[in-house]
């Protein structure tokens, strides 16, 4: 009684006064800001280095991939009569001006040595496009008109309606065909866009196993580290802080060894496979793959990203007093019910920040599931790599990437419209 | 002691003995026998042990040595949600991811009630402690005298036999804090239900129960209805945690007819009840309570001993004057007289005599 009788007048004043103004007659609101406007330039200077560090290492860099995933200029800038004889002819099928523009453009790549790059390029669409521009640029300076003839007299591929096509999409240097690409899709002769054959469809298989596992091996530390962390916090300060230390031991060790300890342990004529035969539980033939595969990945990047489940849901978990638990269990739930309703909920903001860190995490991992993953166990991760460090189609690398992020500020922003990115905490 | 002649004990601890580390005893040694219906108040300062024996009367803590039974059965093999123990706890406890009205609804849901009884329940326990308005908000949204209200809404919302209490009322405001005491008396006293309490306050401790538990670093001192614990305290801690209280050192030098002549350590000779001494010769503490003390002739019983004052300083109270005195080379012996009419007001550097009912001066245990 007593406090709705002093809350009701205050309210009510403050609806009908107006603007709220200090004692010398400014508004409150812009004494305020002022007030804080020098704590916040301090709190700027403070983060100003690492702000500097993070827009060069990181901001820059994902700007430069993004840039890259739409954009490769090895043709359009070795080939500049091409892209010229695209540019006014926009629907037109190639003509003898066409090729002497080839021609023109072949001599100058033997002279600049680009014919390899610009043949890289158009073969990332079209394989066996290389050595087709490689080779006719090596005996270009010898052609003679018309040019439509020698060429084709030269490699009939040249005709390829599908050539023709590629090489006007890449003539622009801006493309979203490395999306398509990423996305099993490319483009036929007239352009339009269609499916990749049947047998080079990869990427999207890739990037669904990716997901999947990435939520599996979620599943799996969610599983392992609820309860671990649930002791951790009931236990008394000193047993957890010592038992944490082993939760944290895995940090401690290099990635590379605790990746090739699984491979000592999981392999077929490894020690859990050996026990196991020993014991008399399996057969000498019946031996199981445990590596090498999908099992491989979920079980080894289970193991190492387990801390990243458990320090967020402990940190929760910590600060929660045993008088929720008790103050049910009193009020009449039986110990489930207690759990459920009154532990869980609470426990609800740790395993979605956990659950999201290991995700993330997951999706992106690269140096175990190619250690262990062997063919079927291998992520998007793997083949981005591939690109940039085998194939050295960068482009397609980006697009991938991107893609990956784009998914993964997708599964940020669902988090903040069901969790509440305010709710996540870290640890 | 308000249904006596119900004999069988509902609540009972026998022998009690409980240590969290293995090292100190924070219980030693209770026995508590409570029947159906009473209300007792555990007072005690902090860290005495008063929650720790809540706890493992509800089944949160068990003792490391006796027994605990509740309606006859010990309280371990009772699974705690069978218990039937409305609780309000010292931090409240209330769920932060709940609202007010399903935090109350909660007790209610875990015992399958439908649904029309329970917003029902829910709305007359809310409106019980003056929350009526406020069952949509998050216990986070409340002042912690709020929450406190929602706590022991949550706590009798599913009229439990036995209900624990700790310091539920510590931070309301007076007025509302007397009038919830009021309310959890009546509700206790109309319903039937046994009730511990547990508080520092020991007014709220003398105008609520039936019978009061004064603790001490792990002892009850004293087990007794109010007026019992204040007129006659058994030992000097209950004698001055409750109440106001003047205490004379000294030494027994006579006991004849259960009166104890007292030899003070200033000289003076005083007359009290023998409560807590070894015998002739043994150390004690007389105390009086200021109200007990008289400094009119008239009223001090014949053949009393009396003992020369100076007042130092006289207060008007309102209903009384209290007025302090420098007695037997004390300088701090308060003097209550109630501001009747014809009432002589002291002041200061006069010298009286003063002098008591020996029934009134009870010589105790020198602490
Ligand atoms: N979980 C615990 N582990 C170890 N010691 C404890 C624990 N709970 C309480 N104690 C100790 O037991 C003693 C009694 O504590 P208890 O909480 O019962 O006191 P209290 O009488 O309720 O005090 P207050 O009035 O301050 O609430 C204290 O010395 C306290 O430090
Ligand atoms: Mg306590």
């Amino acid at each position: 009684m007593s406090d709705s009788h002093s809350i009701a007048p205050n309210t009510a004043s403050a609806e009908t006064a107006g603007p709220l103004k200090t004692a010398d007659g400014k508004p409150l609101k812009v004494a305020l800001a002022r007030a804080q406007a020098r704590s916040r330039r301090r709190a700027f200077l403070l983060v100003a280095p690492l702000l500097l560090f993070v827009v060069i290492t990181f901001v820059v860099p994902i700007f430069q991939l993004l840039a890259q995933s739409v954009n490769d200029p090895s043709f359009s800038r070795a080939a500049p009569n091409m892209v010229e004889w695209f540019a006014q002819n926009p629907d037109a099928e190639p003509d003898e001006a066409a090729y002497a523009a080839l021609v023109a453009d072949l001599v100058e790549m033997k002279k600049n040595r680009t014919a390899a790059d610009a043949g890289t390029r158009i073969n990332y669409e079209l394989s066996g496009s290389r050595s087709l521009f490689t080779s006719a640029a090596r005996s270009a300076d010898r052609m003679e008109a018309p040019f439509m003839e020698a060429m084709l007299d030269k490699d009939e591929k040249w005709g390829d309606p599908m050539l023709w096509q590629v090489m006007r999409g890449a003539s622009t240097g801006f493309t979203i065909n490395f999306y398509l690409a990423a996305l099993d899709m490319t483009r036929d002769a007239e352009g339009n866009i269609i499916a990749a054959p049947e047998d080079r469809q990869i990427y999207v298989k890739l990037f669904i196993r990716t997901f999947v596992l990435s939520a599996l091996i979620m599943l799996t530390t969610f599983i392992l580290g609820f309860p671990v962390a649930h002791l951790l916090a009931v236990l008394p300060m000193r047993t957890s802080n010592l038992l944490m230390i082993l939760v944290l031991l895995p940090f401690w060790t290099s990635l590379l060894v605790r990746t090739t300890a699984w491979i000592a342990l999981l392999q077929r004529e490894g020690v859990i496979n050996s026990l196991l035969v020993s014991v008399g539980v399996i057969g000498e033939d019946g031996r199981l793959s445990m590596i090498y595969n999908q099992a491989g990945t979920v079980i080894a990047m289970t193991h190492i990203l387990l801390p990243f489940m458990i320090l967020p849901l402990y940190s929760v978990m910590r600060p929660i007093p045993p008088s929720y638990v008790r103050a049910a269990r009193s009020l009449g739930a039986t110990s489930f019910t207690a759990f459920w309703r009154v532990y869980f909920p609470q426990t609800v903001p740790g395993i979605a920040a956990g659950g999201l860190l290991v995700f993330i995490l997951a999706v992106g991992y690269y140096i175990t599931p190619a250690l262990v993953g062997g063919a079927s166990g291998q992520l998007i991760s793997n083949l981005i790599a591939f690109h940039m460090n085998d194939s050295y189609n960068w482009s397609l690398a980006s697009a991938l990437a991107a893609l990956l992020l784009f998914a993964v500020l997708v599964l940020y922003w669902l988090y903040d419209r069901m969790i509440g990115i305010d709710r996540m905490k870290l640890g | 002691m308000a249904k006596a002649g119900n004999d069988a004990a509902f609540v009972e601890f026998e022998r009690v003995q409980k240590s969290y580390d293995g090292e100190t005893l924070v219980v030693k040694d209770l026995n508590l026998s409570m029947p159906k219906g009473e209300f007792l108040t555990m007072l005690g300062p902090s860290g005495s042990g008063k929650t720790t024996c809540l706890m493992m009367l509800a089944g949160f803590e068990t003792a490391t040595h006796g027994a605990i039974r509740l309606n006859g059965k010990s309280i371990n093999d009772i699974p705690p949600h069978k218990r039937g123990i409305g609780m309000v706890f010292q931090n409240y406890a209330l769920f932060p991811h709940m609202s007010v009205a399903e935090n109350l609804a909660f007790p209610l849901e875990v015992r399958n009630i439908g649904k029309s009884d329970r917003e029902a329940k829910v709305k007359r326990a809310l409106d019980m402690v003056q929350m009526g308005t406020f069952g949509s908000r998050r216990p986070a949204q409340l002042s912690g005298g709020q929450q406190q209200r929602v706590a022991l809404a949550r706590a009798l919302v599913f009229e439990p036999e036995l209900v624990l209490m700790d310091e539920p009322l510590g931070a309301l405001d007076k007025q509302l804090r007397e009038h919830m005491q009021f309310e959890i008396t009546r509700l206790a006293h109309d319903l039937g239900i046994t009730t511990v309490y547990v508080t520092h306050d020991q007014t709220e401790a003398l105008t609520m129960s039936d019978r009061v538990a004064v603790f001490n670093d792990g002892v009850i001192q004293q087990l007794a209805p109010p007026d019992a614990l204040y007129e006659a305290p058994v030992n000097s801690f209950v004698a001055q945690f409750i109440g106001e209280n003047n205490k004379l050192p000294g030494k027994v030098e006579e006991i004849k007819d259960g009166r104890a002549l007292v030899r003070l350590d200033s000289g003076e000779l005083i007359d009290a009840t023998p409560v807590n001494v070894d015998g002739v010769g043994s150390k004690t503490l007389v105390s009086i309570r200021p109200e007990r003390v008289e400094f009119k002739p008239d009223l001090i019983p014949e053949g009393a001993h009396t003992i020369e004052a100076q007042v130092l300083e006289s207060i008007y109270m309102g209903d009384s004057f209290r007025t302090r005195l420098r007695v037997a080379g004390s300088d701090n012996f308060i003097m209550k007289s109630r501001n009747a009419s014809g009432q002589t007001r002291l002041s200061a550097g006069e010298k009286i005599t003063i002098g008591w009912s020996p029934r009134d001066a009870r010589a105790l245990d020198p602490l």
